[in-house]
C-alpha cells in the first residue's frame, strides 16, 4: 500500500495493522540484538583504541610517534571506506571466525569493525580534554602509566566520553540497516525491502518511527547519563 | 649554607627546542637548600624559575647538572626509583590540578592509593591532614565547590599525604588575593615548622619571599643572580634584578598609598 494508490488515512491505518506489524516487530528484536552486541564490543575494543592513541601520542604518558602514525594511519584508512564497502571487506573475517558470511552474527563482526575505528577517535578526543596539569600532577605523585589511564584520564574524561558513547551508539544503529543486506534482518533491513522495494510506505512508515524513537532515547539517555556524572561533581 | 644541605642542584642545565629554535631555560644553576628551610626562587616570568623547579621531581629533565634530594641524584634514577623518589616529593601548583571527578577525600586519598598504602590506614591519614588545613568539614565536597583557598588548602593535604620530606610550590599563590595568599603561606610555615619539612617555593610576588621565606634566590635569564638570606637581601640587594623587583614593589606600595587604596 502506498500513497499513489491509496490516501494518507488508508496508509496509516495500515501502518497499524496486524499484518504489517508481524514483520516490523521482529524486525526490531533484531535490531536491538545487533545494536546491542555491536555496542558492547564496540565500546570495549574502541575504548582500548582511544587510550592507546593517546597514551603513545608524542606528548602521551608512553610516547611512541612511530607506532602511534601508523595506528592513525591504519584507523584513518578504516575511516574512509563507505561502511557498506567495509563491510563487505570483512566478511571474509566472519568466514573465518563463525564459518557464514550471512545473518545476523556476521554481520555483528563487520559492524564492530566498522564502528571501533570512529569511537577509537572519540575516546581518544573525550581524553585529550583532560588538563594538562591534572597528569602531570598524578605523574609528579609517583603514579604509574596504568594508573594514570585508570584512575586520572578515564574518570576525568568520563562525561565527555558518555558523549562518545552516545553518539556511536547511534551511529552503530545506522549501520545496522545496512547489515540488512547480509541477511542480518533488523528494520532497515524491513524499510529497503519492503518499504522501498516493494512499495509499502504502510510498512516504510512505523520502521523510520521506531528508529527515530530508539536514536531520540539513546540520545536523551545519554544526554542525561553525561548531565548526571557532571552535575555530582558540582561541574554543571 | 650548612655542610649537608639536603637540597643540592649543581651545574643544571636545560635547552627547550621549539619550532622558533632552541630557548636555553637554566644556564649552570647551582643551589643548596637546608634541611628544614622555606626556600624561595624568585625572578620574572621566563626567569626559569619554574622550569628549575620542575627538574627538583623531574617532571623536567635536564640536559646536564647533578640534582640531589636527601642525597639522592633524582637525575639518575630509572622508572620505578624515581616513582618512589616522587612520593617523598610534594608538590602543589598554581592551577592546584585537583581532580574533579572525586571528593576532597578521594583527592586527599589518590597519592597514597597510587602507593599502595592500606585502605584503613589511608583513611585514618586523610583526616588527619584535613585537620591540618582545616578542611575536615569539606572532605565530602568536590572540588569545584571550593573557593581558590579551599582547593589549594586540598593540594596542599594532597601533596602531604605521603609524607613527603620536601614540598615544592611551583607559583601556588598566584592565582589566589592577597588574603588568601596569606592564608596559604602562613599554613605552609605552620606545616614546616610543625612537620619540619623543607619548602622550595618558586614566585613571581616579592610579598610572598618576604613573608614566607628564610633564604632567597633571585633568577635571571637561567642563572642565579643572588641568593642569601632574606632580609640580608632585602635590606642589601647586590643584583639588578633583585633591586628591580624592591623597586617596583615599592611604587606598587607608593601608588597604593596615595591614591587610598581606591583606584587601582
Amino acid at each position: 500500500m502506498n500513497l499513489r494508490t491509496s490516501s494518507l488515512g488508508e496508509v496509516l491505518a495500515s501502518s497499524a495493522s496486524e499484518e504489517v506489524w508481524t514483520f516490523v516487530a521482529p524486525a526490531i528484536w533484531n535490531t536491538l540484538y545487533m545494536l546491542a552486541v555491536t555496542t558492547v564490543f564496540t565500546f570495549i575494543l574502541g575504548t582500548v583504541l582511544g587510550i592507546v592513541l593517546v597514551v603513545t601520542d608524542a606528548d602521551g604518558i608512553k610516547p611512541l610517534p612511530v607506532f602511534n602514525r601508523a595506528l592513525g594511519t591504519i584507523v584513518n584508512v578504516f575511516r574512509s571506506f563507505p561502511s557498506m564497502i567495509l563491510i563487505i571487506l570483512l566478511l571474509p573475517l566472519s568466514r573465518l571466525v563463525l564459518h557464514r558470511t550471512y545473518g545476523a552474527d556476521a554481520c555483528i563482526l563487520a559492524l564492530v569493525g566498522s564502528c571501533v575505528p570512529m569511537l577509537g577517535r572519540l575516546v581518544e578526543s573525550s581524553i585529550h580534554e583532560v588538563a594538562k596539569g591534572k597528569i602531570e600532577a598524578a605523574k609528579a605523585m609517583g603514579t604509574g602509566n596504568r594508573d594514570i589511564v585508570a584512575k586520572v584520564l578515564l574518570p576525568e574524561a568520563l562525561p565527555s566520553l558518555v558523549r562518545s558513547y552516545t553518539v556511536t551508539t547511534i551511529a552503530i544503529l545506522g549501520t545496522t540497516a545496512l547489515a540488512g543486506s547480509f541477511g542480518a534482518g533488523g528494520l532497515g533491513d524491513v524499510a529497503v525491502r519492503f518499504g522501498y522495494n516493494r512499495f509499502r510506505t504502510d510498512v516504510l512508515i512505523p520502521t523510520v518511527v521506531v528508529l527515530i524513537a530508539m536514536v531520540e532515547l539513546i540520545q536523551i539517555a545519554g544526554d542525561a547519563i553525561a548531565r548526571g556524572i557532571s552535575r555530582r561533581r558540582y561541574l554543571v | 649554607m650548612g655542610a649537608d644541605p639536603f637540597v643540592r642542584i649543581r651545574g643544571l642545565e636545560k635547552t627547550f627546542r621549539t619550532r622558533d629554535g632552541d630557548v636555553e631555560v637554566l644556564k649552570g644553576i647551582d643551589l643548596e637548600v637546608e634541611a628544614g628551610d622555606i626556600f624561595g626562587v624568585i625572578g620574572f616570568s621566563g626567569a626559569g624559575k619554574s622550569t628549575l623547579l620542575r627538574c627538583l621531581n623531574r617532571l623536567e629533565s635536564p640536559d646536564a647538572g647533578r640534582v640531589e634530594v636527601g642525597g639522592v641524584d633524582v637525575t639518575a634514577l630509572d622508572k620505578a626509583a624515581l616513582r618512589e623518589a616522587r612520593r617523598r616529593i610534594g608538590i602543589i601548583f598554581q592551577q592546584f590540578n585537583l581532580f574533579d571527578s572525586g571528593t576532597v577525600f578521594d583527592n586527599v586519598a589518590f597519592p597514597m592509593e597510587v602507593a599502595g598504602v592500606p585502605r584503613r590506614r589511608i583513611k585514618e591519614r586523610v583526616e588527619e591532614i584535613l585537620e591540618l588545613v582545616e578542611l575536615s568539614d569539606k572532605r565530602r565536597c568536590h572540588p569545584a565547590q571550593l573557593s581558590g583557598g579551599q582547593k589549594q588548602r586540598v593540594g596542599i593535604a594532597r601533596a602531604l599525604a605521603n609524607e613527603p620530606e620536601l614540598l615544592l610550590s611551583d607559583e601556588a599563590t598566584s592565582a589566589l588575593d592577597p588574603q588568601t595568599t596569606y592564608s596559604i603561606l602562613q599554613l605552609l610555615k605552620d606545616i614546616n615548622r610543625r612537620l619540619g619539612l623543607t619548602i622550595i617555593l618558586v614566585t613571581h610576588e616579592l610579598d610572598v619571599v618576604r613573608c614566607a621565606c628564610k633564604h632567597l634566590a633571585v633568577i635571571e635569564g637561567g642563572r642565579i643572580v643572588e641568593r642569601g638570606e632574606t632580609r640580608s637581601v632585602f635590606a642589601n640587594p647586590k643584583s639588578a634584578t633583585a633591586r628591580q623587583f624592591i623597586r617596583i614593589g615599592e611604587e606598587f606600595a607608593r601608588d597604593f598609598s596615595v591614591q587610598g587604596g581606591e583606584s587601582i
